[in-house]
Formats: C-alpha cells, structure tokens, sequence
C-alpha cells in the first residue's frame, strides 16, 4: 500500500513539494458571518473550515448550570459532502470525540469564572476536508473566541506534526495521514506554551516525539501570527 | 433555548412602515436583497455553491455514489435532499436530528428540482435494476438572516448545474457534466398586516403570519408551490403572488444563469 | 477617510508590570504582568491601565438605564431580556402601579419593552430591574435600534454631544440605553434616519471626522 507512493523524495520533497518543516498555505479571515457573536474562516491546505461562537449565554436547561463558571460546550462536525465518500449527517463517534478535546482544550484559557452558569457555544464546521481538521477547528474557533469578545487568557492555536517514510515532518498532508506511520496533533497556549490537546496515534520512538513535539510547537506558533494577523486585519488597521 | 425576543414596539413598526409601503431595511415590496453565487468552491464534493441573499448565507453541496435503484423506478437515478439548520447559523439553532423546519426545507427544494425534472433521471442508470447514480443534495445553512427557502434553493440549482460526474472514481469511464436543465425559480413571499413582500429578511419573517414559496420555470408555468405557518391568503393574493414570482424569476433567473456559465469555465 | 488604529490590543497581549502600573477593567494579572483578557483599546490613566473592549456583551451595573423586553411573565414577577447575558427580574413591587397577584400580565406582557434602571446586586447572574423611578416607565410606539454594546458611548458622544446631534436634524426623541438599545419616536423618515446614522457610527466608531460624516449624512434628504 504505502510501498508504491514515495511521500518523501531523495531531494526531501514531499509530496505537494513542501520542506519537513513546512507548512501547507494557511488564510485565516476573521467575522465572517452575520448572525455569529463572533466568527472565522480558515483555509488551511485543502481544509475549508467554518467556526462560530455564540455566548456567554444563560446555560439551559437549568440543570445543566455550573453555579460558578461557564461550561465550554465546543461541536465539531463534518458537513457530509466534505470528504470524498459522502459522511451521513449527524454526529459520529469521531466527531463527538474530537469536540470533547476541543472543548477542554478551550476551557483552559477562556475566564469562564466571569460567567457563572452560562454557556459558551462553539461551532466548528468542517466543509471541506484534507487532514489535520481538529488542529484548524481550534485554530479557527479561537479566532472566532476573539472575534466575539470572550475573555481569553491567552489565543489557543494547533498545529500537528507526524512521521512520514520514517522522519519527523511538520503539518500532515492528505497521503501523509493516510500512508504516514504517526500523527501527533498538539494545541498551545502560546503565550506560555502550555500544551492543551496533545494526541497521537501511530510509532514513535522518545526521540521521535522529542522532535516532533518541538516541530509542532514550532509551528503553532507562526499560525499564531496568522491568527494575530486576521484579528488585527478587522479590528485595526493592516 | 435562548430565542430573540420580538418586542412589540417592532412589530408595530415594521406594521406601520408596511402602511406607507414601506419595508424595514428600505426596499421595495417586490424587491430582492443583493444575490451573489459561487460555485465549485468544495473540491470534495461533486459539486458545490454558495449562495449570500443579503446576510443569508446558503452552502449546498453535491455528492455522487453508485447504488441499487428503488424498486419501482428501475432504471431511474435516485435524487435525495436534505437541509441542516446547524447551529452555527442562528442562535436558535440546536444541534440535533433534523425538525420540522429543515425537514419542510429539504423537502420543498427537492420538489422544486424533482418536478422540474431538473436532472433527467433515467439518464443516472448504469445498469437497469442493478446500477444506478445516486446524486446527494446536502443544503448547510450558514447564515440565517431570512428567507432559506429561495436560498437554498438557488445554492442547490447552481450546485447541481456546476456538478462533475465521478465516473473515474467509480471505474464507469471519464467524468462528465451531470446533465441538468430547465432550472426553476423559487420566490418566497410573506404576509404581515395585510402587507405581502418578496425575499422577507429576519425582522419581517418574525412578524409574518403566512408565507407563500412559488418556483416557476423559464416558460412562467408553476413547478411547485408551498404554503407556511398558520395565518391565510385571499385567493387574488395568491394570483398576485404567483404574477410576481414569474416576474421577478426572470431576473433571478438571470443571476443563477450568470453564475453556471462561470463556473462551468473553471 | 482616516482611519485610526489606537492601540488596539488581542487577549494574552502584554501590557505592563504590575509594579509599575494597576491593573484595571478588561486585563488579568499572572506573575506579576499585566495582559488583555480581550480585544479592545488600550489606556493608561492616573497609573491604571484599561482595556475597552471593541466587542462584547453588555455587562450591566447597578444603576444603568437600559431598555428591556419582557420574555417572561409569572403571577408576581417579569423576567426581562436586558440583552446581557441573563435575564433580569422585574418584580411587581418595582414597578409604578398597584398589581394584583396574578395580574402582571395585564401591565407588562410578553414583548412589551420598557425603560428601567438595573438594581445593585450581590449575584451579577440574578440581577433585578425597577421602574419605580423618574424618567421610567414601559414604552410605546416608536422603534428600537440595536447597536453592540461597546459602541453606545459612541452614539451618545462626548457630554452628549453626538445625540444632541441626532435629535436636532430629525425633530425626534431619543433614548440610548446603556444596553445598546436605542429608543426612537418620530416621523418614519426620522427614524429611517436615524437608523442610518446609528451604522454609520457603529462601523466608525473609533476614527476621526465621525460626527462631520454623521451630520452630512443627516442633512442629505434623498436616499
């Protein structure tokens, strides 16, 4: 299967012509919809994803209320005609679990003391798929967090590297997730590179994770300038 | 959970603006928001458009498989629609199995392409009684400021006439234009106080007692029509409607043309 | 057009050392530095530095006026959307007329809106409302004008200056509420007006020549 499709060649170029270390494009636009209270687009290689934040609003049912903070309720899904079999609407195992790592990994930088017993809704929809969609969803639902006034500590963001034909390489590509041997997604606080969503599946060796944990930290750090960027773009002057 | 609150104060507002012919955000009773359409921007998918009706923003999209055909209609394709109102768009919106609402939805856009025989469907059989192209219409509602239906719509009409055939995936030969024509024309009109306006945006479909769908095709005959909510129209109201819904389909009609020819260039 | 960026700041951005300057609304402090908890405008003043955010819900305090819609009536209370993140309490002894049990509906029912002035409070999540104050009252006729909430001190302007402004060209009443609920009662083409106006500064709020470009507009009859 993977024998036939050389991901990295001798020159090491990859597959779609990118260094180890480098990332796919990435656009980020921040506020894109109308009836969001904040919002944000991403672009990130051939991912084409929407997130949208509405909240602090009051927790409903009541039951559901923590009397001192707000609940971080993040969903991902995949719109069904993102990936090239079509998915059947509704959540799935996958998705369920990914929106689970994604909430926590937001509750820790939003002041949801400020806000008892309501809830922060976050919405990241994947309408056009190509690997590394939860790393994109974070970064753009931070984006979207910003957008819509919530307090932060700090402006999250994702990024993952992996390991293809046996090296660490930054940013998995479609064939890459698919015929690589390890995936690593990771999501940071920037500011003080705590890491917030950290999983993997595949081999590595201790080393192995050593270089590609560094690999992406390293990279989430320049999609954060991107992030930055786009706030920046709507609310200033660029 | 949450839902906005209609003051009152509003809704006598947009009653009285309605006296003096007037609409809240300024337009003409029988005018449209601005319509742009983009099309083929989901590379996964067969085919794609995205639809902005003022601040509406409709996403459809297209996909294809190979599948038994329904027993009774054995060398017919098979076309299914549906429509989510995700959360993302509206603060109203829960997350969940589809409701009435896009239930209703789906099924009045899948009405308005099924019996304009938008997609000549018999030419979807592969193998008679053992092969068939099913093709999925996914309506995602991205925005919601208003008047889904002619939306949607129209995201699913330049979806499907910008669509690709995945014939090669499937080993059936080259991939082709799915073969689509004859286009209708969804408008949807709403009832306040006696009032009737086209294309209601969010305000006036909160203060409508009855809304009325209409889609036409190129030649002004009617392909399907669908009434909502539980307030009523005169029967000369209805003759009224559906004059302007062929009236205004031309120009509509125009833009959804406009935005196929473009996108079948790339 | 000029537009200005006066420092805008993001949420984790660093802003000063706690030895040198206070820490004041819309900033967090972790080791002894000072950081944006949002996006918004950064100032300095007497020592303190502030962050006004550029968006955000209203966050209401004791003493606001604000414009309210009844969502809820019960047999001795309202519960009114404030537009902040819950909904405050209007009970029947804050209110200016004599309700008997079960007769709230009768006063104030659902949709209706009214002027009222936001209760102090021990618990920023169950806050109280009254009307039992001059210049409250439940309110008729007219329309209501939404505006995000960090941009009403906009529309009022400095003293008052921008909403004198808007009254004088279109001979009408108008109420800003601290929620960013504009009350406005006059002749429709006022209103429609003044509803233009209201954009204009919502989207210019923070750059030079605004109140030039909102009085052309005013004057400017035709569309």
């Amino acid at each position: 299967m993977k024998s036939d499709i050389e991901l990295i060649d001798k020159n090491g170029k990859r597959l779609d012509g990118r260094k180890p270390d480098e990332l796919r494009p990435i656009k980020i636009e921040a506020g894109p919809l109308y009836r969001a209270d904040g919002s944000c687009y991403i672009e990130w290689g051939g991912n084409k994803i929407l997130a949208a934040v509405y909240g602090p609003r009051e927790a409903l049912p009541r039951h559901i209320q923590h009397p001192l903070k707000a609940i971080v309720n993040a969903r991902y899904n995949m719109a069904s005609f993102s990936v090239e079999d079509r998915k059947r609407p509704g959540p799935d195992r996958r998705s369920t679990e990914i929106s689970k790592v994604i909430s926590e990994a937001l509750e820790r930088v939003i002041l949801t003391e400020q806000f008892p017993r309501a809830t922060i809704d976050i919405n990241v929809e994947v309408l056009d798929a190509e690997a590394g969609t939860r790393c994109a969803g974070l970064t753009a639902a931070a984006v979207a967090l910003a957008d819509a006034g919530i307090p932060m500590r700090d402006i999250p963001v994702a990024c993952a590297a992996g390991k293809i034909a046996g090296q660490v390489v930054l940013d998995l590509g479609k064939e890459e997730d698919n015929y690589g041997e390890a995936d690593l997604p990771v999501a940071i606080a920037p500011r003080t590179e705590e890491i917030i969503l950290l999983q993997m599946d595949g081999h590595l060796t201790v080393k192995e994770f050593d270089e590609a944990l560094d690999l992406a930290i390293k990279g989430c750090h320049t999609v954060s300038e991107l992030q930055k960027k786009a706030l920046l773009k709507r609310y200033g002057v660029l | 959970m949450n839902s906005t609150v209609l003051s009152s104060i509003k809704k006598d507002y947009i009653y009285k603006l309605a006296k003096q012919n007037k609409r809240i955000d300024g337009r003409a009773f029988d005018e449209y928001r601005k319509i742009t359409i983009e099309t083929n921007l989901i590379k996964k998918a067969e085919g794609s458009a995205k639809v902005k009706l003022g601040n509406t923003q409709v996403l459809a999209g297209i996909k294809m498989d190979v599948g038994e055909p329904y027993p009774d209609s054995p060398n017919s394709g098979v076309l299914t629609t549906t429509a989510e109102l995700i959360p993302l768009a509206s603060p109203d919106f829960e997350a969940g199995p589809p409701d009435k609402d896009s239930i209703e939805l789906a099924r009045v856009v899948d009405r308005g392409i099924r019996e304009s025989e938008v997609i000549d469907l018999e030419k979807l059989c592969i193998e008679e009684g053992e092969k068939v192209w099913i093709v999925f219409v996914d309506i995602h509602v991205l925005d919601y400021d208003g008047n889904l239906f002619d939306a949607s719509s129209l995201a699913a009409l330049a979806a499907l006439a910008t669509a690709k055939v995945p014939a090669e995936r499937f080993e059936l030969g080259e991939d082709y234009p799915l073969p689509v024509r004859n286009p209708p024309v969804s408008c949807t009109f709403s009832k306040f106080n006696n009032a009737i306006v086209v294309d209601p945006n969010l305000d006036e479909e909160m203060v409508t007692e009855a809304r009325l769908t209409v889609a036409t095709d190129r030649e002004g005959n009617i392909r399907a029509m669908q009434k909502g909510l539980s307030g009523s129209f005169k029967v000369d109201e209805v003759r009224k409607i559906i004059k302007t819904s062929i009236d205004t389909g031309v120009q509509i009609r125009k833009i959804l043309e406009e935005s196929i020819k473009n996108g079948k260039k790339n | 057009m000029k537009k200005e960026v006066r420092d805008v700041v993001f949420p984790s951005q660093f802003l000063g050392d706690v030895n040198q300057y206070k820490a004041g609304q819309g900033t967090f402090v972790e080791n002894g530095k000072i950081y944006a908890e949002r996006i918004g405008i950064q100032s300095i003043r007497n020592g303190v530095i502030t962050v006004t955010p550029l968006k955000g819900n209203y966050e209401p305090h004791a003493g606001d006026v604000v414009i309210g819609i009844v969502e809820e009536v019960s047999t001795s209370t309202w519960l009114v959307d404030i537009n902040a993140i819950y909904p405050a309490l209007l009970h029947v002894n804050e209110v200016p007329w004599r309700v008997e049990f079960g007769d709230t509906a009768r006063y104030l029912n659902y949709g209706d809106a009214v002027m009222a002035k936001v209760l102090s409070s021990n618990e920023p999540d169950r806050l109280q409302i009254t009307l039992k104050d001059r210049g409250l009252y439940k309110i008729n006729g007219g329309a209501i004008i939404e505006v995000e909430p960090t941009k009403v001190p906009r529309v009022i302007g400095k003293n008052g200056s921008m909403i004198t402004t808007l009254k004088k060209f279109t001979n009408s009443r108008i109420f800003v509420g601290k929620n960013g609920r504009i009350w406005v009662d006059g002749e429709i083409d006022a209103i429609q007006k003044i509803e233009k106006a209201v954009r204009l500064i919502e989207r210019d709020a923070h750059t030079y020549g605004l109140t030039e470009r909102v009085i052309a507009l005013l004057k400017n009859d035709g569309r």
